[in-house]
């Protein structure tokens, strides 16, 4: 038994970290400085652990989960966020008076949540591992009590991300009736080897289960809850859940889409066009809407709901080339995301002050390394070379024209250049504008280190792709049924 | 008619009837009543699956915990009867409410269509309900789903306490 | 006791509670009832595992009722959390009421 837990020492490792060991520090520890150490460094391990156990490649615990490759990439991706986030947060609640042990927690029970998304081989754990990431982010959204917006958000979430879970599961139903079966392997050789016993009930769960990622990627027609939660929640958090959640959920989605969307079924070619026309709206409305915003955060939370769309494009094409576009996307987002909004967190004042793009005239000469920073993220969020949106972009394109989804690709061309515009006028704002109203100095603490990783990470994914893309290209087919 | 055939209608009529009052209901503890009363609905409809345990877990979790703790909170909150239902009727509301009736007779025009064909138990059904099986299993092959929703009660709990407590130190 | 009902009814009834639910959380304005509604979402499904199970003989349906469950047991307290914390600041629970962030 001990050689064979090798292989999930990560997930074993954040298990007890956080459920035996962490809960009992708390108990007797009042020290919020070794507890974000502690979990700083369990986060840490974790990583360490994945990048050691990549190689272990396999199935687990009765083909509940599978370890290795593709799962341990997203391990390192997950903690990555959450270090990042975790650092950014502490100067930010500190600075609201709103920080408490229990934020770390529940950013590491979000963690835990996502792996097992990205490490799942069974729709129940797929559940499990959407439930608890997302359980953690309602409870994180409503984190600042004292400010009824977060309070909000955190409502609105809740009921929403509920809703969505009565589909996604209604779906998985579905599909384990027409299939017999909830694990993927199973489910994708019934969908193979025609052997589907209700055919019109597999399609209409497969609807059903898309709609549910739908809501949880935050893509249209249910994108209507992110622009608010986004904004009302504490921005340290939506600039973890806006990027990690939205990986997580990509990493889900992608082995289960391989599975539904199997051979030459007869879902295939529904399910593609279905994913086309959701990834082309999601991206327009996303990047039209995100114009006519005056407020960063709202403006920052519809350019994501765009870059779902973007990523979508991968799930369309379906085939090994566009999960790797998928995955060298997400991650190249992940960094770039988080740089961006962890700056509007170092800006931000009390009770959401100094969030409109008014705020940030003259930036340039205020804080000229914040706004060369935040010019970085904006570059990249809007696929300019030479940086790692533009080639993760690239990617997801060819792969859309590679699936013989042209029309898709030109729309996807037209939505980023939409996109320049208000990506532009913010940087334009900064640096061509005078500085109006308060503008006195925000200290980035030790914020300071994720922005310089995201900085560093976003140049280098844009550089030298080659690194990363060697990786995600070492994995095995991610189905073998 | 069989006995079966009166205890599947008696128990879907129930359902559907006690599910209707709880989304119409303008005072929230009529609600959670009819929502308890569904649930025991529910729990016949298991019982003519075979299901022994899992209906037996249905009455102590959901109606004996989930719905304590709902109307526990309804009376915390003392709220009232609603003065309207609902805001009047919007676009966004009609259009819902259209798509979800629609694929209400979606899925009822696929089954009365009878695409399964399956139209009698299997004799296996009555050893998966019981609660031998149901424990073997879970401690088997579903342990690793068993230790990891563990993670999520205890994030719930925290959470829970982190947004409920009045002062937090 | 074997039963004669086909499956497919039991597939019908469930799709019916299952959009009785949904209508409920589209239409209402409690946030409480908005939940109850999805309880009762979250209720049609297990219906549908628990009604394939059977006919399936296979017990993979069962076990995942369970772990919705469990599920549906933690997004009560942390629901229902988040509706206490909104009542101490605005006194509401009718979403739109929710003034700050349209609805």
């Amino acid at each position: 038994m001990m050689p064979a837990l090798f292989q999930v020492l990560p997930l074993v490792v954040i298990w007890l970290a956080l459920g035996a060991v962490g809960i009992v520090i708390q108990a007797y520890v009042r020290n919020t400085k070794l507890v974000f150490g502690y979990y700083l460094g369990t986060l840490a391990l974790t990583a360490i652990l994945a990048v050691v156990t990549a190689g272990a490649k396999g199935t687990m615990f009765s083909g509940m989960i599978t370890t290795g490759g593709y799962a341990n990439f997203f391990d390192v991706l997950f903690c990555s966020a959450g270090i990042l986030s975790m650092i950014a947060a502490r100067p930010y609640l500190q600075r609201l008076d709103g920080e408490l042990d229990e934020f770390y927690t529940l950013l590491v029970s979000a963690v835990t949540g996502m792996m097992l998304m990205a490490h799942s081989n069974h729709m129940l754990v797929t559940f499990i591992g959407v439930e608890l990431m997302s359980i953690s982010f309602y409870v994180m959204s409503g984190f600042l009590r004292s400010d009824i917006r977060s309070v909000e958000a955190a409502l609105k979430y809740f009921l929403l991300g509920a809703f969505a879970s009565g589909f996604l599961v209604y779906g998985m139903a579905l599909i384990y009736g027409a299939t017999g079966s909830l694990e993927f392997g199973a489910i994708g050789s019934a969908v193979v080897s025609d052997a589907l016993r209700f055919p019109v009930l597999f399609a209409i769960g497969a609807t059903l289960l898309v709609i549910g990622f739908c809501f949880k990627i935050a893509a249209f027609p249910f994108h209507q809850w992110a622009p608010d939660v986004y904004e009302g929640a504490p921005t340290a958090v939506t600039a973890f859940m806006s990027t990690g959640g939205k990986a997580a959920a990509f990493s889900a989605l992608i082995p289960i889409a391989s599975v539904v969307m199997a051979g030459d079924s007869v879902v295939t070619g529904q399910m593609q066009l279905m994913v086309a026309i959701v990834s082309a709206v999601t991206m327009l409305v996303g990047n039209i809407s995100a114009i006519a915003q005056s407020n960063v955060k709202r403006m920052l939370a519809y350019s994501s709901i765009a870059h779902a769309g973007y990523m979508l494009m991968g799930i369309v094409n379906g085939t090994t080339s566009g999960s790797e576009a998928i995955v060298f996307y997400a991650t190249a987002y992940t960094f770039m995301q988080i740089g961006a909004f962890v700056i509007v967190g170092i800006l931000e004042r009390e009770e959401g002050g100094h969030l409109q793009l008014d705020d940030y005239a003259g930036l340039g000469k205020r804080q000229p390394v914040l706004a060369a920073l935040m010019s970085i993220f904006l570059f990249s969020l809007a696929g300019i070379p030479p940086l790692g949106g533009f080639f993760g972009k690239y990617l997801l394109f060819v792969s859309a024209i590679d699936a013989g989804f042209t029309w898709l690709t030109i729309v996807a061309v037209a939505s980023s250049v939409i996109s320049v515009w208000f990506y532009l006028g913010l940087v334009v704002k900064m640096y061509f504008t005078e500085p109006s109203g308060d503008t006195s100095e925000s200290p980035s603490g030790i914020a300071a280190i994720t922005l310089a990783v995201s900085t560093v990470a976003v140049i280098a994914l844009g550089i030298v792709p080659g690194w990363i893309t060697s990786v995600i290209r070492s994995w095995p087919p991610m189905l073998t049924p | 008619m069989t006995t079966p055939v009166l205890l599947f209608s008696l128990f879907a009529i129930g359902a559907i009837a006690s599910a209707v009052l709880t989304i119409t209901r303008r005072n929230p503890v009529a609600a959670a009543m009819s929502l308890v009363g569904h649930f025991f609905m529910l729990t016949g409809l298991y019982l003519t699956l075979n299901a022994q345990f899992v209906a037996a877990v249905q009455v102590l979790v959901y109606a004996g915990a989930i719905m304590v703790l709902v109307v526990f909170v309804i009376m915390l909150l003392n709220v009232g009867n609603e003065q309207h239902l609902s805001e009047k009727p919007g676009m966004r509301k009609t259009v819902g409410t259209l798509l979800a009736v629609l694929f209400a007779a979606q899925i009822i025009g696929v089954t009365t269509a009878r695409p399964t064909g399956m139209t009698a138990l299997p004799d296996s059904s009555v050893a998966i309900g019981t609660t031998e099986a149901i424990g073997q299993s879970l401690f088997t092959t579903y342990l690793f789903p068993f230790e990891a929703v563990s993670i999520l009660l205890l994030a719930a709990l925290i959470g829970s306490v982190i947004l409920a407590k009045r002062q937090l130190s | 006791m074997p039963t004669t009902i086909p499956l497919d009814y039991y597939l019908a009834l469930s799709a019916i509670l299952f959009v009785t639910g949904v209508v409920g959380v589209i239409t209402r304005r409690n946030a409480i009832i908005i939940f109850m509604s999805i309880e009762l979402m979250l209720n049609a499904v297990n219906l549908t595992m628990v009604s394939f199970s059977a006919f399936l003989g296979d017990i993979a349906g069962q076990m995942f009722v369970f772990f919705i469950m469990a599920v549906a047991a933690a997004e009560a307290a942390v629901g229902l959390a988040i509706v206490l914390a909104l009542f101490r600041k605005r006194q509401t629970v009718y979403v739109d009421e929710l003034n700050i962030m349209k609805w």
